[in-house]
C-alpha cells in the first residue's frame, strides 16, 4: 500500500506551496485533479503507475492545504502552475485534467505546450458552447445532493453518502468545495476567452468523456472537441462524470493507448 | 431601551408547505399573486406607520428570491416610510453588502433616505444569509471581508465633501467617488453592523457601531455580546455603552395568556415556514467547513431554523417574549440580565397570517405596558452592577438544537 499511496512533496513556489503526489515510473503524466479533490490514490492511477510517472499536484485549498491569501479564482492556480511546471522541468509530460482540472490543463495549454506531448481531457469543464440562456453546466452549488448524484454517476449509488462518513472526512469535502466555489464561481465554471485561444493547442489531444455525464454531457463534450485542432474523443459507456472511477479498466485503456 | 417594530413583509399566502421543497429561491413565483401582494404592501406600511403613531421605531431589511420577505430593495420601503412617517427612526438592518454590487450606490441610497427624513435613518450593513448567494450570484467565500471593504468604501463616500476621491480595492473599484446627495446627520448616519459570534462583533465594537443579534437566544448571546464588550473595552479602554447592543426576538402581548399564545403561535410562522435545502443554505465558502459538514450531514436536510419550532421551546430560548405584558416584561428583563444588558430591542411584531389588528393590539399593549418599564431598566443601567447581576446567573444549560440559527453565525 505505501507505493500506491505514492510520495507527497511540498514544493515552495513563489506566493504558495504546492503538495504533489509522485507515483510510478515511465514517462510523466502530470495530472491535475478535478473538484472532488485529488485522485492520485484511486485504482486507475495505480493501474497507470504500472506504465507512468504520475506526478499529481494538489490544488491548494484542497485535501485539507491551506488557500492563499491572494488567490481569487482559476488564473491564481494557472500561474502557480506555469510556475510548477517550471520547478518540475516537465518535458514532454502528457498533462491529463479531470473537470475543473481538464480546464486548468487547457489553460495551461493554450499558455505554452513547450513542456508536454500530448494532452487528455477527462469530462472538462471550461468553456461554454451554448447560448447564455443554455445551462451547459450542471450548477453543481445549487443543486439538490439526490439529483447531483444522479447527474455525477452513471449508478448513483456509487456517490458518497455524508451519513456513512467521518466527520473529518465531511469536513475535508467541504473545504474541497470551497476551494472548487472560489476557482469556478463566475463566469461558472468556464472562461468565455477560451475558445478563442484553443487554436493555439498544438499537441495531440484526447478527450475522454463518460457516456452518463449529466454535468458536463458529452455533447457538451463533443463541441468542445471540435475547438481543439485534431482533437479526438472517446465516450466510455456505463460511466458518468468520473469514468476513472466507474470504469477504470476502459479508462486506463483509452489513456494508455492515447499517451503511448 | 429603544424598541423598534419589524416585520418581514412576507407573503403568506402561499400553498401547503408540502407541495415545495423551499420557500427560498426556486419558489416559483406564480404562487405570487400582484393583487394580493399590493394589499400586503399597502398593510405593511399601514403597521410600520401605526408603530410610529405607538412610539416606537421603524426597522426593515431585504430578502431576495423568497416568500418569507417580499423587500428585494429595502431602499424603496424606506424611502416611502421616509416621506410617510415624521418622527420615527428608520432603521434599515440592512444593506446586505457582501452581495451587492456596487456600494457607492448604497451609499447614494442612504444618504437620499437620511435626506428625506431629516436624518431620520439608522443605516446597517449585513453580510447576507446563505440562500441569498444564489439570487446574488456573489462568491460566499470571504463574504464577511467583502462586505467590509463595501463598508468602508461607503463610510468615505458619504463623509468625502470636497470632490472626487478614487477607490480600488480588492472587490470593488471607483474612480470617481462623489455622492450627491450627502447624508443629512453628520458625519453620517449611525451604522448597525449584525453580529453572529464574539470573532464577528470584534470589529463592529471597535468601530463603536451598534452590535445587533438575531434570535441567539439563551444558548448563544452570551459568548456574544461578551465578545462584542471585550473587542469593545480592548480598542476604547471603557464599557460599552448599553446602547451599542441589540437583540432582536419575536414579541406578542396579548390581554390574557391564552390570547397571548394564539397570537404567539402565528408569529412562529416565521420559524415554521422557514423550509430551505442543503443546496441553498450551504453555498461553498458561506460557512466553515466543520459548520457546512454539520449542515451536509444534517438531519433536516439543511441549515436553518427548526421546521418543528414549538412556542414554549422558542420562548424558553429567549427567541419569543410572548405572553401578557407583566410576562412579557419578566421575559424581556430576565434575557437583558443574563445577557448583561442591551439597549435596543428589535421586535418582529408581526409575521404570517398575523393581521393588522392582531398587531396593533400586542404593540398597544406593548408600548402602553412594557415599553414605559424596559425604558426605566436602561436608564439605571450601571456597567458594574450589571456585571454582579449578570454574574450571579448560572450559564443556562439548554439541548442543543443542531444548526438552529446557523445562518446568523459569521
Amino acid at each position: 500500500m505505501a507505493e500506491n499511496s505514492g510520495n507527497t512533496t511540498r514544493i515552495d513556489l513563489p506566493g504558495a506551496a504546492v503538495d504533489v503526489v509522485r507515483k510510478g515510473s515511465g514517462p510523466k503524466l502530470f495530472m491535475l485533479h478535478g473538484g472532488g479533490g485529488p485522485v492520485a490514490g484511486l485504482p486507475f492511477a495505480d493501474e497507470l503507475a504500472k506504465s507512468f510517472e504520475i506526478i499529481a499536484p494538489v490544488h491548494p485549498g484542497f485535501a485539507g492545504s491551506a488557500i492563499p491569501d491572494h488567490f481569487d479564482d482559476l488564473r491564481d492556480l494557472i500561474f502557480l502552475y506555469l510556475d510548477l511546471m517550471d520547478a518540475l522541468e516537465l518535458d514532454d509530460a502528457v498533462m491529463m485534467g479531470f473537470s475543473m482540472g481538464g480546464w486548468t490543463a487547457a489553460e495551461l495549454a493554450v499558455m505554452s505546450t513547450a513542456r508536454i506531448s500530448k494532452l487528455i481531457l477527462v469530462d472538462s469543464v471550461g468553456v461554454k458552447v451554448g447560448g447564455r440562456e443554455d445551462r451547459d453546466i450542471a450548477d453543481v452549488f445549487a443543486t439538490r445532493p439526490d439529483e447531483l448524484a444522479r447527474l455525477t454517476w452513471h449508478d448513483p449509488s456509487n456517490a458518497p453518502n455524508p451519513a456513512d462518513m467521518t466527520d473529518a472526512d465531511l469536513e475535508m469535502m467541504q473545504a474541497n468545495r470551497v476551494a472548487l466555489g472560489l476557482y469556478t464561481w463566475q463566469p461558472y465554471m468556464h472562461n468565455p476567452k477560451l475558445p478563442g485561444r484553443l487554436h493555439r493547442i498544438d499537441v495531440p489531444t484526447l478527450l475522454i468523456w463518460g457516456e452518463s455525464d449529466g454535468l458536463v454531457t458529452p455533447d457538451y463534450g463533443r463541441a468542445f472537441c471540435g475547438m481543439i485542432p485534431g482533437a479526438e474523443m472517446v465516450v466510455i459507456p456505463e460511466a458518468g462524470h468520473l469514468p476513472q472511477v466507474e470504469q477504470p479498466d476502459a479508462f486506463v485503456g483509452h489513456v494508455t493507448s492515447f499517451a503511448n | 431601551m429603544k424598541a423598534w417594530f419589524f416585520t418581514e413583509d412576507a407573503y403568506p399566502q402561499l400553498p401547503d408547505q408540502d407541495t415545495y421543497r423551499s420557500i427560498r429561491v426556486n419558489l416559483p413565483n406564480k404562487h405570487y399573486d400582484p393583487e394580493t401582494g399590493a394589499d400586503n404592501y399597502h398593510q405593511f406600511l399601514d403597521m410600520w406607520l401605526m408603530a410610529e403613531d405607538l412610539g416606537l421605531e421603524i426597522m426593515l431589511n431585504e430578502h431576495h428570491q423568497t416568500a418569507t420577505c417580499v423587500v428585494p430593495a429595502v431602499p424603496i420601503m424606506a424611502g416611502i416610510l421616509a416621506r410617510e412617517s415624521k418622527t420615527a427612526r428608520i432603521l434599515v438592518l440592512g444593506n446586505p453588502l457582501a452581495n451587492l454590487p456596487r456600494p457607492t450606490r448604497t451609499a447614494e441610497e442612504m444618504a437620499m433616505i437620511d435626506v428625506i427624513s431629516r436624518g431620520r435613518l439608522e443605516c446597517g450593513f449585513v453580510r447576507g444569509v446563505p440562500y441569498e448567494i444564489a439570487p446574488a450570484n456573489v462568491l460566499p467565500y470571504r463574504g464577511t471581508e467583502r462586505m467590509w471593504e463595501a463598508h468602508d468604501l461607503i463610510i468615505k463616500a458619504w463623509t468625502t465633501h470636497d470632490g472626487p476621491f478614487s477607490f480600488e480595492g480588492r472587490w470593488f473599484h471607483s474612480r470617481q467617488v462623489n455622492i450627491w446627495p450627502r447624508p443629512y446627520q453628520q458625519p453620517h448616519p449611525p451604522v448597525w453592523v449584525t453580529i453572529g459570534s464574539a470573532n464577528t462583533a470584534v470589529p463592529v465594537a471597535e468601530h463603536e457601531y451598534v452590535g445587533a443579534v438575531f434570535l441567539a437566544g439563551y444558548p448563544r448571546i452570551r459568548p456574544i455580546f461578551d465578545g462584542y464588550r471585550a473587542g469593545y473595552f480592548a480598542k476604547h479602554g471603557s464599557d460599552a455603552p448599553i446602547d451599542r447592543l441589540a437583540y432582536c426576538a419575536l414579541v406578542y402581548v396579548a390581554d390574557d395568556e391564552e390570547e397571548a399564545k394564539t397570537g404567539g403561535e402565528q408569529l412562529l410562522w416565521y420559524m415554521t415556514s422557514n423550509k430551505v435545502p442543503v443546496e441553498y443554505s450551504n453555498p461553498p465558502g458561506y460557512h466553515p467547513p466543520a459548520v457546512a459538514a454539520q449542515i451536509a450531514r444534517g438531519g433536516r436536510g439543511g441549515a436553518g431554523i427548526p421546521l418543528q419550532a414549538t412556542l414554549d421551546d422558542q420562548m424558553a430560548r429567549g427567541n419569543v417574549f410572548c405572553g401578557t405584558p407583566d410576562q412579557v416584561y419578566e421575559q424581556i428583563k430576565a434575557f437583558y440580565d443574563y445577557s448583561g444588558g442591551f439597549g435596543h430591542l428589535l421586535m418582529m411584531g408581526q409575521a404570517g397570517h398575523l393581521s393588522f389588528e392582531q398587531t396593533h393590539r400586542s404593540m398597544t399593549l406593548f408600548s402602553r405596558d412594557v415599553y414605559p418599564r424596559l425604558k426605566e431598566l436602561t436608564a439605571s443601567y450601571n456597567a458594574d452592577a450589571m456585571k454582579e447581576t449578570r454574574a450571579a446567573l448560572p450559564d443556562k444549560d439548554l439541548a442543543d438544537l443542531a444548526n438552529f440559527g446557523v445562518e446568523f453565525v459569521r
